[in-house]
């Protein structure tokens, strides 16, 4: 049994629980009684309209049935076992652990989380030490003193007859010496002691700017609200600069917010919401109401709170593949780390910029919930003979609407939890192929 | 005649230290202290020996090394070279850029005057 097919188990559980028939809930549905019996016992799975109906006549939430709360759980499980073998967790009963445990599961997730966390932060802090061009150079320092001391010291110990002038001197370059060994021991120590706060969370700089962002909703009044939207971002850096536990996360935040700025000036707040009201979510008429292009325009809608438009996601992506900013949306998972599925049409813009892709995506394994994904490219630096211009891709995601005729895709999260057989462009074997 | 040894180090109390004890021990010591011109040096004094630090400001003391055993005159030279790291890394880099010997800092005076007499033949 799969995650995407125990819905019907669910389906079964709670009609019956209910006291309701098959022929009933059937009829309510407007489905054959057959096929519904076919959706019980997880032999066709199910999505759309079927879903809402089904969900509406058993009087629960759609995504009760659909698993949409428990996916995240049940991947992280799936990540969890992957990454730790040796233990040949029962991955075929993963739901079930999740569904009869979920305390137990939930603490399972999350150790794993603070695991890879951790070990991340270990790697930089191994790097840190190791590249750290700063303290290469301060231990560089201290060694050469030290050299010229044990040097020197050695010659005014050893050497039995020595002219009373170079005496004077290497005891003059011995003093010295010992002062400079002095303040490069203390400047290595200071060092040393302002690095990272030990009682911190442990968190990439990419994630902690975007707890941080998230935090304020990806959307930040002030800025918006400002006369000079460049000049507001100092201000709001400072409010949030506490927030924030390295240099590094400091700088990522000033580039996001300097964009934001910039893209404020080009597309006010204002005028967004009267572009929505007059063209409604449809990006292609708001950029050309706006005389923007697309990838401005998905960041301005990133920003707009959820309540007023509904859930709007935005991956953002670097020519390496690299995710620079992700905020999703249910229904689409990004992988925690690095290695996005190569199949997302972001990546697929990177190579023809010059072509938008409109396309439905629902990720394997999560076959219920799906979403509305659109990608642009944008180049970010002009093409030179020297170095071609590098590009970045934009990918929106909304909600999956009904009447969208276009094209629709099934896509992984990352290749470790991906289910999908004989994938073209899988990297590593997944941990889910055990399973089928 | 005394044989010529030419000590390219920037750390001018280690360069005074060196010059010092190779002086007793009977050579000629002449000094460099910056990689940038490190070859008009090396080609200007014609010493038996070159004792080379690593890290030296304008230039690596591998690339100078390499440049030393590209030249027909001078790729014979035997050449002692420092670091303040003992890393395998780096004495792996150093072989294979064809140092002669290899001493990490901090070294002893007896350890420089043992490496130096057995790279030269007095």
């Amino acid at each position: 049994m799969t995650d995407s097919t125990i819905i019907g188990t669910r389906i079964r559980e709670k009609r019956m629980s209910m006291g309701i028939r098959q022929t009933e809930l059937a009829k309510a549905a407007e489905i054959s009684p057959s096929y519904l019996n076919l959706i019980e016992h997880n032999r066709r799975r199910i999505g759309g309209r079927t879903l809402l109906k089904l969900a509406d006549a058993l009087e629960v939430e759609p995504t009760l049935l659909s698993e949409g709360a428990e996916a995240t759980l049940i991947s992280a499980l799936h990540e969890a076992a992957g990454a730790q073998k040796e233990h040949q967790a029962e991955l075929d009963r993963t739901e079930e652990f999740a569904g009869r445990f979920p305390g137990w599961a939930q603490l399972v997730a999350s150790l794993h989380q603070r695991v890879e966390s951790v070990e991340r932060s270990l790697q930089s802090l191994t790097d840190r030490m190791a590249h750290d061009p700063h303290l290469a150079a301060s231990l560089h320092e201290v060694i050469s003193t030290v050299t010229a001391i044990r040097s020197t010291a050695s010659i005014l110990v050893d050497t039995r007859e020595i002219e009373p002038e170079w005496q004077h001197r290497f005891y003059r370059n011995i003093g010295e010496d010992s002062r400079r060994l002095a303040e490069g021991a203390q400047a290595l120590v200071r060092y040393l002691e302002a690095g990272p706060n030990g009682d911190a969370e442990f968190l990439s700089p990419q994630d902690e700017v975007h707890t941080v962002l998230n935090e304020a909703g990806y959307s930040f009044a002030a800025i918006e609200e400002a006369a000079d939207p460049l000049a507001a971002v100092e201000r709001v850096e400072e409010g949030l600069s506490g927030k924030l536990e390295s240099d590094a996360s400091r700088r990522m935040l000033h580039m996001v917010l300097k964009q934001y700025a910039s893209d404020a000036g080009h597309v006010s707040l204002l005028s967004l919401r009267t572009a929505l009201a007059a063209e409604g979510l449809e990006p292609d008429a708001l950029a050309r109401r706006l005389g923007v292009g697309l990838p401005l325009l998905f960041r301005r809608l990133a920003t707009l709170p959820e309540d007023e438009v509904g859930p709007i996601g935005l991956i953002v992506c670097d020519n390496s593949g690299s995710l620079l900013f992700r905020k999703s949306i249910d229904g689409f998972g990004t992988p925690s780390v690095a290695g996005a599925c190569a199949l997302w049409p972001v990546f697929h813009v990177m190579r023809q910029p010059g072509a938008p892709l409109k396309v439905h995506l629902r990720q394997a394994g999560r076959v219920n919930v799906g979403v509305l994904a659109m990608a642009a490219a944008e180049q970010v630096t002009p093409p030179t003979f020297d170095q071609p211009a590098l590009t970045q891709g934009y990918m929106l995601l909304l909600p999956e609407r009904d009447g969208d005729a276009i094209p629709s895709a099934e896509v992984g999260i990352t290749c470790r939890i991906c289910p999908r057989e004989d994938c073209a462009v899988r990297r590593e074997p997944s941990i889910m192929s055990q399973v089928f | 005649m005394n044989k010529k040894v030419l000590l390219i180090e920037d750390e001018p109390n280690i360069i005074e230290a060196i010059s010092f004890i190779l002086s007793r021990d009977g050579w000629d010591v002449k000094t460099h202290a910056n990689g940038h011109d490190a070859m008009d040096a090396v080609r200007h004094r014609a010493a038996d020996l070159i004792i080379l630090d690593v890290m030296l400001p304008g230039r690596s003391g591998f690339d100078i090394l390499k440049d030393i055993r590209a030249d027909g005159t001078l790729s014979d030279t035997p050449v002692l070279m420092l670091t303040a790291r003992g890393q395998d890394k780096d004495r792996e880099m150093a072989e294979r850029v064809g140092a002669n010997r290899f001493m990490t800092k901090p070294f002893s005076n007896a350890d420089v005057l043992e490496a130096v007499r057995s790279l030269v033949a007095t």
